[in-house]
């Protein structure tokens, strides 16, 4: 029991997270817990709009204060986050979780070199001299696979490509060895073959440091190259949570089996690809209760969807939100 | 007989510095690209960021100037500008553009948007243009009453469906879509695709599609070409390029799109990495002494498929020249 609990880093309860919208707050993460453990990658998985990054800047309290509230419990080995002050989430931040950014142009100070910024983050967190900073900073640099760390500590951020950028905002992530790393679509900036690579190094630094990631993401085909369990996320809420090989052999809620069904797959021609009808509402025009897919799977009748959506568990670890699920096929397949 | 024909295209930037600002070199965006387009066939067109693919769309409708080169349409070479009035090519080849938000000008309402290639190309009284502008907004799924809406009202899917009416307003022959799709979400690209299909199916139009993406371009396009350093280093149909591929550069590629069949990760992993040693140990002798791409070479036993490998040491000086 203990050991179990000792694996646990992240315990998210019930969060809410809400924006101000002309003058009134809507949630944007709607009711979402999970639980991030030690040597887990956590893949949350979802379409624009439906949370996913509100989620991870939720959890490390980088929202403007004035226009959001964030309600529930995030508890990082048992110490409650929701509530702390700046200095105290400053602590936190970098040294027990470190965060990686989709655009690694605009997550880099563009007047400071770059080896300046990865030993910022062991000057704020350690005790270490400048020499010993240097010295550190040179070894991640080479453990991310920057072919010259010498020359590169030197350089400034424009001066070094998508790729490298992304392995300086990675190796800044992991300086000071934290136990979590939030990665916000870390590869969406990047081509396939750079995106294979951070992927590789990503997995690698992971079981290095038996640290947890929460990986945020859009494209289903990286989830199912890095992720150990996904969260599948629609309009705030967490539709669907399973094992990888839950969510991609036996798929049980519509969203998530429309969507593995849009992807352009190998077969004739021409096909027509799966379309799910209407659109994500936006937040303010929301409907708050009932099952938040149901208008786009107008064909399923209205008594198979819950009033208030509650999760079914339909294996080991593996979770669907709402009972509509159990009747639900798709149109074509009357 | 094909709709459009690019040959020997090259599109060279120059470099300039000195104290007379003279030109030291060239950036070769585009060096040596031919292609043909069929009618009603859309075309693939990959390669990673900086590869120049953008350029030759670019070059087709006309946005860039070739250095030298050819673009042959209905049999004359329209990159001299009195051919181009002459056979009304700006109105035959439209293009879709990755960018939906800012391609749409945002002080034009969406009639306005869609109507002003009808204005430009022909004489309609304002009740054939507005029947023609809800005509073109019915076949892309979009509602009538967003006629008189702005650009910003609508979603990134919605507004690409609306450059998709405003490039078929035209009844284009040829259609250059550069990454349409690449910033939409996956249940919307789903659905931009398929219009797409519709619309070459209604107008029997030709797409030259270019993307970065292998799986979008192995669901739409039978002919493809990959494209790397400027040149194209693998020319055929999809599947031998999907399962038959000759150049280094093509397995890298196809070996980095992740699988969306977690049991496999292991193996894939391990097949990556080998093509990825394959490609640093010898990588030189797929490319000549100034890291350009070898030429194009019919591999035995096709006669659509053809690769930038090199046959033998001889061959490999020969492309150096």
């Amino acid at each position: 029991m203990d050991k179990e609990k000792d694996n646990v880093l992240l315990e998210i309860e019930h969060l809410h997270t809400a924006f101000r919208i002309n003058g009134k707050f809507y949630n944007a993460v709607d009711d979402c817990s999970l639980t991030l453990r030690k040597n887990e990658i956590y893949a949350i998985v979802g379409e624009s709009g439906c949370g996913k990054s509100t989620l991870a800047t939720s959890i490390v309290g980088l929202l403007d204060p004035l226009n959001s509230k964030v309600k529930g419990s995030i508890k990082y080995r048992g110490q409650e986050l929701v509530g702390l002050n700046a200095d105290e989430y400053d602590k936190i931040r970098g040294e027990d979780i470190g965060m990686i950014f989709q655009d690694p142009l605009s997550a880099l100070n563009p007047l400071m070199r770059v080896g300046d910024q990865i030993t910022e983050a062991l000057y704020y967190h350690t005790k270490d001299s400048e020499a010993e900073r240097k010295k550190k900073a040179l070894e991640l640099l080479k453990r991310v696979g920057i072919p010259d760390p010498e020359g590169t500590f030197r350089r400034y951020p424009h001066e070094l490509s998508g790729g490298m950028r992304q392995r300086i905002i990675i190796s800044i992530a992991v300086a000071c060895s934290p136990e979590i790393i939030i990665a916000d679509e870390p590869t969406t900036a990047l081509d396939v073959t750079i995106q294979a690579q951070i992927i590789d190094l990503l997995k690698d630094i992971q079981k290095e440091k038996e640290s947890g990631i929460i990986f945020i993401t859009h494209d289903l085909g990286v989830v199912a190259e890095i992720a150990d369990r996904v969260g599948v996320m629609y309009a705030g809420q967490l539709v669907e949570i399973g094992s990888v090989f839950d969510i991609f052999e036996d798929p049980k809620h519509p969203y998530t089996r429309s969507l593995l069904n849009s992807i352009p797959q190998a077969g004739e021609l021409g096909d027509r690809l799966h379309v799910i009808q209407g659109n994500v509402p936006p937040l303010s025009e929301m409907k708050r209760s009932g099952c938040r897919f149901a208008p786009r799977i107008p064909w399923i009748p209205a008594s198979a969807h819950e009033e208030n959506p509650s999760y079914h568990q339909v294996g080991d670890g593996h979770y669907v939100l709402c009972t509509c699920y159990q009747t639900f096929h798709f149109q074509e397949e009357k | 007989m094909s709709i459009i024909e690019v040959k020997n295209l090259k599109v060279w930037y120059p470099i300039r510095g000195g104290f007379f600002n003279t030109i030291k070199g060239y950036v070769k965006a585009v060096d040596d690209v031919n292609l043909s387009i069929e009618p009603g066939e859309t075309y693939g067109l990959i390669g990673e960021s900086g590869s120049g693919k953008s350029t030759i769309g670019k070059t087709i409708v006309g946005i860039e100037r070739p250095t030298s080169g050819s673009i042959i349409y209905k049999g004359e070479d329209v990159t001299k500008g009195r051919n181009r009035k002459k056979l009304k090519y700006n109105r035959d080849v439209q293009m879709i553009f990755q960018d939906s938000l800012s391609s749409l000008n945002p002080r034009k309402r969406i009639n306005d948007i869609i109507a002003e290639p009808i204005r430009n190309f022909e004489k309609l009284s304002k009740t054939e243009e507005n029947h023609r502008v809800k005509e073109l907004l019915d076949i892309v799924g979009m509602p009538k009453g967003s006629m008189y809406k702005y650009p910003f009202e609508f979603s990134g899917g919605q507004r690409q469906r609306i450059g998709i009416a405003r490039a078929v307003s035209t009844h284009p022959k040829l259609i250059v879509a550069d990454e349409p799709v690449s910033a939409l979400d996956l249940s919307v690209q789903a659905q931009v695709l398929n219009y797409m299909q519709d619309i070459q199916k209604e107008f029997n139009i030709s797409f030259l599609l270019i993307s970065h993406d292998l799986g979008v371009v192995r669901h739409m396009c039978k002919n493809l070409s990959i494209m790397t350093r400027g040149r194209f280093v693998e020319v055929g149909t999809r599947e031998d390029i999907y399962d038959r591929p000759q150049h280094i550069y093509t397995k890298r590629l196809l070996a980095a799109i992740p699988d969306i069949n977690p049991r496999n990760r292991q193996e894939d992993t391990k097949e990556r990495l080998r093509v990825e040693a394959e490609y640093e140990n010898d990588e030189k002798a797929w490319y000549d002494k100034n890291h350009r791409v070898l030429d194009l070479k019919p591999v035995s036993g096709s006669n659509t498929h053809y690769a930038a490998v090199p046959e033998s040491n001889s061959m490999v000086e020969q492309g150096g020249k």
